[in-house]
């Protein structure tokens, strides 16, 4: 449903290896002065087929796709934020087991795959490893006009893509201030107030989403 | 949507992202956001930032029969509950969750001067109480030696920084001394999240703190 001309998606199963096209992602396991590309549009656009292939087909094929991508780097997140080796691994499996039975609920208007997945995998580390509980905003139910607009899905990827990119650009000391933020080893009140993410477009982007929302709600 | 003027901080935004915030100022950010959009699209923004560090961030192998194990999990598990409809009353979902109810089911306390409070309970250094202040009432002069954040759900409060309506959140941190007052007309009904205990600049609060645990 979302190929485009410039975006190619492949039906059926594929070997695990397909999405790296020649670069072996998992081999890389330390952060390295030279950097990978940052996953393209087309990837990000074939997790969305592919979970949405698990909400309407119970597709497992497509599941196995997903969980060789995503699985090994939530257990690299986790260990990354201190989690031990058989904690990580038990943590997911649970992710990816949610992402299953939650694949109704993945709305890529208002997120991109991975950001849907790393919410599943913070929230499962809360609960799991930390052992505490974590309220969550209330969820904005779907309107009458239940699929998401596709251009919305197309634009949101991209631009999830270009912050990606941004991301990997911001100079060292930032971006690892960045990802200690989020690997846990910051405060709240020890978060740079000026991060130097380019931050705007995608929230602009999700805010259109959600007026739509509230429109089609009233 | 509410109008709202008075945002969260992108410290307070990203924390929560990250998941690292006090479970009390979770839950004033939780009842916010399901307030108010435009933080609700900054969280986003902040969970999109996190997507991608955790995609870069390394992988590590999994076991060898990692995807049967979850198979297995996803054939053993209940089907996911439904979602959560939408509350009707004052509250929004996360703090009625922490009630149990709406606002009538608050068991306040009484604190003096008029003010009420319900303490919730959470985990972690941080405090996160429900305030009732009648209309016209200030509550005391108080400094703050770590972070406070006030959120109104019901009236409206004015210091000398600004009026806060419905929806808006006051982040105080060490540099603010104030009396909030509340305004004229209904009751103000505050969730208030602190970080340290607030210093009251007259004696008999601080007599007062000692019991009332503010």
């Amino acid at each position: 449903m979302f190929v485009q001309s410039e975006t190619q998606i492949q039906d059926g199963p594929v070997p695990v290896d397909h999405y790296g096209q020649g670069q072996n992602h998992n081999v890389r396991t330390k952060r390295k002065p030279s950097r990978v590309p940052n996953t393209d549009t087309s990837q990000r656009i074939a997790w969305i087929e592919e979970i949405f292939a698990i909400r309407d087909k119970q597709d497992q094929a497509a599941f196995a796709r997903l969980f060789a991508h995503f699985a090994p780097r939530i257990k690299g997140f986790l260990i990354r934020s201190g989690a031990a080796d058989d904690m990580a691994e038990e943590c997911a499996q649970e992710v990816l087991a949610t992402v299953w039975r939650k694949a109704a609920l993945f709305d890529p208007s208002r997120a991109s795959a991975a950001t849907w997945i790393f919410t599943i995998a913070r929230n499962r580390q809360i609960d799991m490893i930390r052992r505490a509980r974590r309220p969550e905003p209330e969820d904005l139910p779907w309107g009458p006009d239940a699929e998401p607009d596709q251009e919305d899905v197309i634009a949101l990827s991209q631009e999830t893509e270009k912050l990606g990119e941004a991301i990997a650009a911001l100079p060292e000391k930032q971006r690892e201030l960045i990802e200690r933020a989020y690997f846990g080893d910051l405060s709240h009140s020890e978060i740079a107030e000026q991060t130097g993410l380019p931050l705007g477009t995608i929230k602009s982007r999700i805010r259109l989403a959600l007026d739509r929302l509230r429109h089609s709600m009233r | 949507m509410k109008d709202i003027k008075h945002h969260l901080t992108d410290q307070l935004l990203m924390g929560y992202a990250a998941g690292t915030l006090p479970e009390a100022f979770s839950l004033v950010v939780a009842t916010h956001v399901s307030l108010c959009d435009e933080c609700r699209a900054r969280l986003a923004e902040y969970e999109a930032v996190g997507g991608e560090i955790m995609m870069d961030a390394g992988a590590a192998p999994m076991a060898e029969d990692a995807l049967a194990s979850t198979m297995a999990l996803i054939a053993n598990a209940n089907p996911a509950p439904k979602q959560e409809t939408r509350s009707t009353g004052i509250f929004p979902t996360p703090l009625r969750d922490y009630v149990g109810g709406d606002k009538d089911a608050v068991r306040w306390r009484s604190v003096g001067g008029g003010v009420k409070q319900m303490i919730l309970s959470t985990e972690g250094e941080a405090t996160v109480r429900l305030l009732h202040i009648p209309a016209g009432s200030a509550v005391p002069d108080h400094g703050h030696n770590g972070t406070e954040l006030t959120l109104v759900l019901q009236g409206a409060f004015a210091d000398h920084t600004d009026h806060f309506g419905v929806g808006d959140v006051e982040v105080a941190n060490e540099d603010l001394d104030h009396t909030p007052v509340a305004a004229e007309g209904e009751d103000c009904i505050c969730l208030a999240a602190t970080d340290a205990p607030l210093k009251f600049n007259s004696f008999l609060p601080r007599i007062a703190q000692k019991f009332v645990k503010i």
